[in-house]
């Protein structure tokens, strides 16, 4: 009796383990039951039951609800389907306008409203792609066809890549110096002699557009969420919902609200890119003292003053890594919405990947991660940048990066000029080189690609193989073979013994969604999945975390790798895997491992860091010795961080798992790139969307609570 | 008095959701214990006191005993939960939200523990952010300002930024910043608390020296009792939200009312707060020495020359009349007297 009375959490927790394999040996596996592959749920079926629900017919096999709960939830994709279809088509006509046809027209106002927003996105992006490439379409849409062909002079030229070049490079000096700078220069450089200019230019079109109008949202509904309680509990669960949603599974319903094209994928971009710019402005706005709001109403500010001239400027840091944020989102949606058209490095890096051209699609990938780098410095730098009072300089001291950009410009349209005699009858290319007419190392590599694969396929397909047949199937059918009922007991009684009634209520919710939708056993494949990536990548960061700490350098250079990996877009992952690995799932794990290991990683380092000097020193002078000083003082204090790092890790698991789909999985996932496909996809995808984001939830819920009561329990909260 | 410029009836300020129900059915006889058992937090408990025109109140307390709650009702950045406060002669709390701003536009103005400077301002453009905000033109509000950092001595740094200053220099510009607008009262929250002792004594001196000069109303908030002494025209000693003593610096080292103040006093050199004035005998008699001493004098300052005589010594005014007299047992008695039975 002593022993329970000492360790009562580790029996209670034996308890719940004992439960849950109870059940799941008394619960046999149905002799009907089979993993439902492909279209089969779409096939009828004799054997299929159906409910009616709100209208809507579902289909599905019905099995002993210990094993399986019945698709309660069935209906809610087709409802979505529908109601957003009777939205877009039915709801609410009304007589508009129509420039063309010259007459009023009856449209429903959804279906207006959205086609109106539209032609808003879609001028911007034209405008801001013809200022950098050149074109007609502006001027068009503000004289017509006829003028422009009568005014051929009116064209937009675009600008010479010598001119961007120059100005990205000067950007980064101002902003951070000389060896951003020179990084600049060479991604500019590379870029163009590459024959990546125009894709490269067109996604950053895409970002220019859609990073500004997701800041004034984002900061609007900050600011909002900060001043009134009930506009931020309102926000909380969507912004909850909306950071483990993975991104692809948004783009579903875009194409049936704003159909395919850049301008659709802007505005569900804004969708992603907005929350983490809403919750940076709150947190900035939160971190600011008291004393300097106190002194800023005892100055007399109203409001407004308040706000604009206290409060932002103070949290200027927190909003601009907002904006930070906001950038990197947008890069890699602009990277993914390749899927619903969008123009630019994506859309060549997913032709490529179809084409199975590995050499194409490893230089746009580099080309992507090379932006990506430079996007991220460029915005961080600027975050961190401190004005420097300049009110004693004279005016050219003042202008000089900008004199200097103007200078750079007329030199570039010389240039551009001078390349007219130069490069006669064939490209400028002083002024633009065309794409695919550069340099490519393409051939290089698909001949490198195929060596290794002649080299290697032996041991490459002997590991496949093995890991297959011997883990990752058995693990599989382990989790297959979980009852739907123990499933749920051992989440929801994880929730209890970790929060209580609280927390196992909100597991259980999250569960029960999953459960009652058609899709469990894709959701335990994808579970199975991340799980398998998370264990692997757990044991890589933790460890490689830990040695890396030991020494201050190495510690700062591994963070600095973090930085840098983390600021690629899921997608560029998959080209090397599928590059080494071909299409398996093999392929998605090793992009899974290598992704989600960043996390694990840096919370590790982290972690280990903000444990406190003095407890070090004290440590040292009990004549603690390294290895003790790091089990006994270290691991314990840093534990509650690397626990948020796990956090991280599932998050990032779960969304290359469900981007791995493009590579061929069974899982959640490979239905959203079919719904991508499927014109009453939209309910479906966000469904999908949704469970995923549910999975990552529960998680997140669990470690979460957890992790605030043990900082709280060593006081370090 | 007719000339209070700050005057505090009955303030109440609670913390919780029902405080003013709560507050309401006590009828005024706030118990600290009954009110937390249910949920509120007493921060100021039945406070009042007038500060007139021209004159300097310490509040004193350590952490928590509601000091600052009360300095922020009276500036109303808090809304007190009950009682009334009213500022040369003007219903604070019935104001409403314009008129509030009017008011420390002109009137108020406060120096913060911490600075709170803006990061993101030079010091000159820190000082002149209150007259910017009133709408002053950019130049006049600038040279203004500059008036200003010439006042703390702050000169040849005005284009620095807060960041790139020292601590007591922060607070230099803190003082300047509050003082831009000329208000008439001026609230001080433990504004050399975050300070190193040097420096704190250096801007003790400073602070002095200014109010010398200017004659500001002010309400010092302060945890540091010696800083109280050294100070305060009258301090009023906080302890869970209730006013345990005010008087003078004299009276409470002399007369501690309860048994909480009387541990303050206790390690006071008295000699060093106490002026010949404070301890000296009203009635003169004719038999006194030769030795004539200032009553503003610090006892310390003259203690030897008393303590020599073996007569009475006569206390004087600035006019050279006599106004008491001392002899050298009462500067024993009070210099080591029985402390804990104070004769």
């Amino acid at each position: 009796m002593e022993i329970f009375k000492k360790y009562p959490k580790l029996f209670q927790w034996l308890f719940l383990l004992i439960v849950f394999f109870a059940l799941c040996f008394a619960i046999d596996v149905p002799e009907t039951y089979k993993f439902i592959r492909g279209q089969a749920e779409f096939v009828k079926d004799p054997n299929q039951s159906t409910y009616v629900f709100l209208g809507k017919e579902v289909r599905y096999y019905a099995f002993d609800v210990f094993w399986r709960l019945p698709p309660l939830l069935g209906w809610l994709p087709i409802w979505i389907n529908d109601s957003l279809f009777f939205l877009m088509n039915e709801w609410m006509p009304m007589e508009f306008w129509n420039e063309d046809t010259q007459e009023y027209k009856s449209r429903p106002i959804v279906l207006q409203i959205s086609r109106n927003l539209t032609a808003v996105m879609t001028f911007l992006i034209e405008l801001i792609r013809e200022v950098l490439l050149g074109g007609l379409e502006t001027i068009v849409a503000f004289t017509s066809w006829d003028w422009i062909d009568k005014n051929p002079w009116a064209e937009l030229p675009g600008l010479p890549w010598t001119i961007v070049a120059a100005g990205a490079t000067i950007l980064s000096y101002k902003l951070s110096g000389k060896g951003l700078a020179s990084f600049a220069f060479l991604t500019m450089v590379y870029i163009s002699i590459f024959g990546q200019w125009k894709p490269s230019m067109q996604t950053l079109s895409f970002i220019l557009v859609a990073a500004p109008l997701s800041f004034i949202f984002g900061l609007a509904l900050g600011i909002a969420a900060f001043k009134s309680k009930r506009i931020e509990k309102a926000l909380y669960p969507i912004l909850l919902v909306m950071q483990t949603m993975p991104q692809y599974a948004v783009l579903v319903p875009a194409l049936v609200l704003f159909g395919v094209g850049d301008h659709a994928a802007v505005i569900i971009t804004m969708v992603v890119a907005v929350p983490p710019m809403i919750l940076l402005t709150l947190l900035g706005l939160r971190a600011i003292p008291p004393e300097v709001i106190e002194a800023g109403r005892m100055s007399g500010c109203s409001n407004w003053q308040l706000m604009f001239k206290v409060l932002i400027p103070t949290a200027r840091r927190d909003i601009l890594i907002g904006v930070n944020q906001v950038i990197m989102v947008c890069f890699s949606m602009a990277v993914i919405s390749a899927f619903i058209g969008a123009k630019g490095l994506g859309f060549n890096l997913l032709l490529a990947l179809n084409q199975l051209n590995i050499g194409l699609a490893l230089e746009a990938g580099l080309c992507i991660s090379l932006i990506a780098i430079l996007l991220d410095k460029m915005s961080l730098a600027w975050a961190n940048k401190q004005t420097d009072y300049f009110g004693n300089l004279t005016f050219l001291q003042r202008n000089k990066n900008l004199l200097f950009f103007g200078v750079t410009v007329v030199i570039g349209i010389l240039l551009a000029y001078i390349g007219t005699f130069l490069f006669k009858g064939t490209f400028n290319y002083l002024f633009e080189v065309p794409h695919n007419k550069g340099i490519s190392t393409a051939d290089f590599w698909n001949k490198g690609v195929d060596w290794i694969f002649d080299t290697f396929f032996v041991y490459i397909k002997a590991f496949n193989t093995w890991l297959i047949t011997e883990v990752l199937q058995p693990m599989r059918a382990l989790y297959l073979r979980m009852p739907a009922v123990a499933t749920l007991v051992l989440v929801v009684g994880a929730g209890y013994l970790i929060g209580g009634i609280r927390s196992a209520l909100v597991v259980c919710g999250l569960t029960l969604f999953i459960a009652l939708s058609p899709w469990w056993d894709r959701a335990l494949v994808t579970t199975y999945m991340a799980t398998f990536g998370v264990i692997v990548s757990c044991i890589i960061g933790f460890s490689v975390g830990t040695l890396c700490f030991q020494n201050k350098t190495s510690a700062k250079f591994m963070l600095g790798v973090c930085d840098i990996f983390q600021t690629f877009p899921s997608f560029v992952y998959l080209i090397p895997v599928m590059m080494l690995f071909g299409i398996t799932d093999t392929s998605v794990l090793i992009a899974v491992i290598v992704y989600a290991t960043i996390p694990a990683t840096r919370y590790t380092i982290e972690g280990l860091r903000s444990v406190p000097v003095g407890l070090h020193d004290a440590a040292t002078m009990s004549g603690v010795n390294k290895f003790q000083r790091l089990t006994k003082i270290e691991f314990p204090l840093a534990f509650p961080h690397m626990m948020l790092g796990l956090n991280q890790t599932i998050v990032f698991a779960l969304f290359m798992v469900i981007i791995g789909a493009f590579i061929g999985t069974e899982d959640l996932g490979q239905y959203i790139l079919k719904a991508l496909s499927d014109k009453n996809g939209a309910g479906i995808g966000l469904t999908l969307g949704i469970c995923v984001a549910f999975i990552g939830l529960i998680f997140d819920n669990l470690i979460r609570t957890w992790v605030d009561k043990r900082k709280k329990h060593l006081g370090i909260a | 008095m007719s000339n209070a410029v700050i005057k505090c009836e009955s303030v109440y300020k609670i913390f919780g959701s029902n405080a003013k129900q709560m507050l309401e059915a006590s009828n005024g006889n706030v118990d600290a214990k009954t009110f937390q058992e249910k949920g509120c937090i007493v921060g100021v408990n039945n406070a009042s006191f007038e500060v007139s025109k021209g004159e300097m109140l310490v509040v004193m307390g350590l952490s928590g005993s509601g000091k600052s709650t009360l300095l922020r009702c009276i500036s109303r950045l808090t809304d007190a939960t009950g009682g009334k406060i009213f500022i040369e002669g003007q219903d604070l709390l019935s104001l409403n939200n314009k008129e509030l701003i009017e008011l420390r536009r002109n009137k108020m103005g406060m120096v913060f523990q911490s600075f709170a400077l803006l990061p993101h301002k030079t010091v000159v453009e820190n000082i002149a952010f209150p007259l910017q905000i009133k709408g002053i033109k950019t130049e006049d509000s600038i040279s203004k300002a500059m008036d200003m950092v010439k006042l703390v001595g702050l000169d040849g740094r005005e284009n620095y930024f807060p960041r790139e200053l020292s601590g007591g220099q922060q607070q230099r510009v803190g003082i300047a910043r509050s003082l831009a607008v000329e208000p008439d009262i001026w609230f001080l929250d433990e504004p050399f608390s975050a300070l190193d002792p040097l420096i704190r004594k250096e801007m003790q001196d400073e602070f002095l020296r200014l109010q010398e000069k200017l004659q500001k109303t002010i309400m010092f908030i302060t945890h540091d009792f010696d800083e109280a002494l050294k100070l305060a025209d009258r301090i009023a000693i906080m302890k869970d939200g209730i006013i345990e003593q005010l008087d003078t610096p004299a009276n409470i080292v002399l007369n501690p009312a309860t048994e909480y103040v009387r541990k303050f006093t206790e390690e006071v050199p008295r000699e060093k707060v106490l002026l010949i004035e404070d301890v000296m005998d009203k009635s003169t008699s004719n038999n006194l020495g030769d030795l004539k001493v200032l009553k503003d004098e610090i006892i310390e300052n003259v203690a030897e020359k008393i303590l020599t005589q073996e007569k009475s010594v006569a206390v004087i005014d600035k006019n050279k009349k006599i106004v008491g007299s001392i002899n050298p047992t009462k500067i024993i008695n009070t210099v080591f007297g029985g402390r804990k039975n104070n004769s």
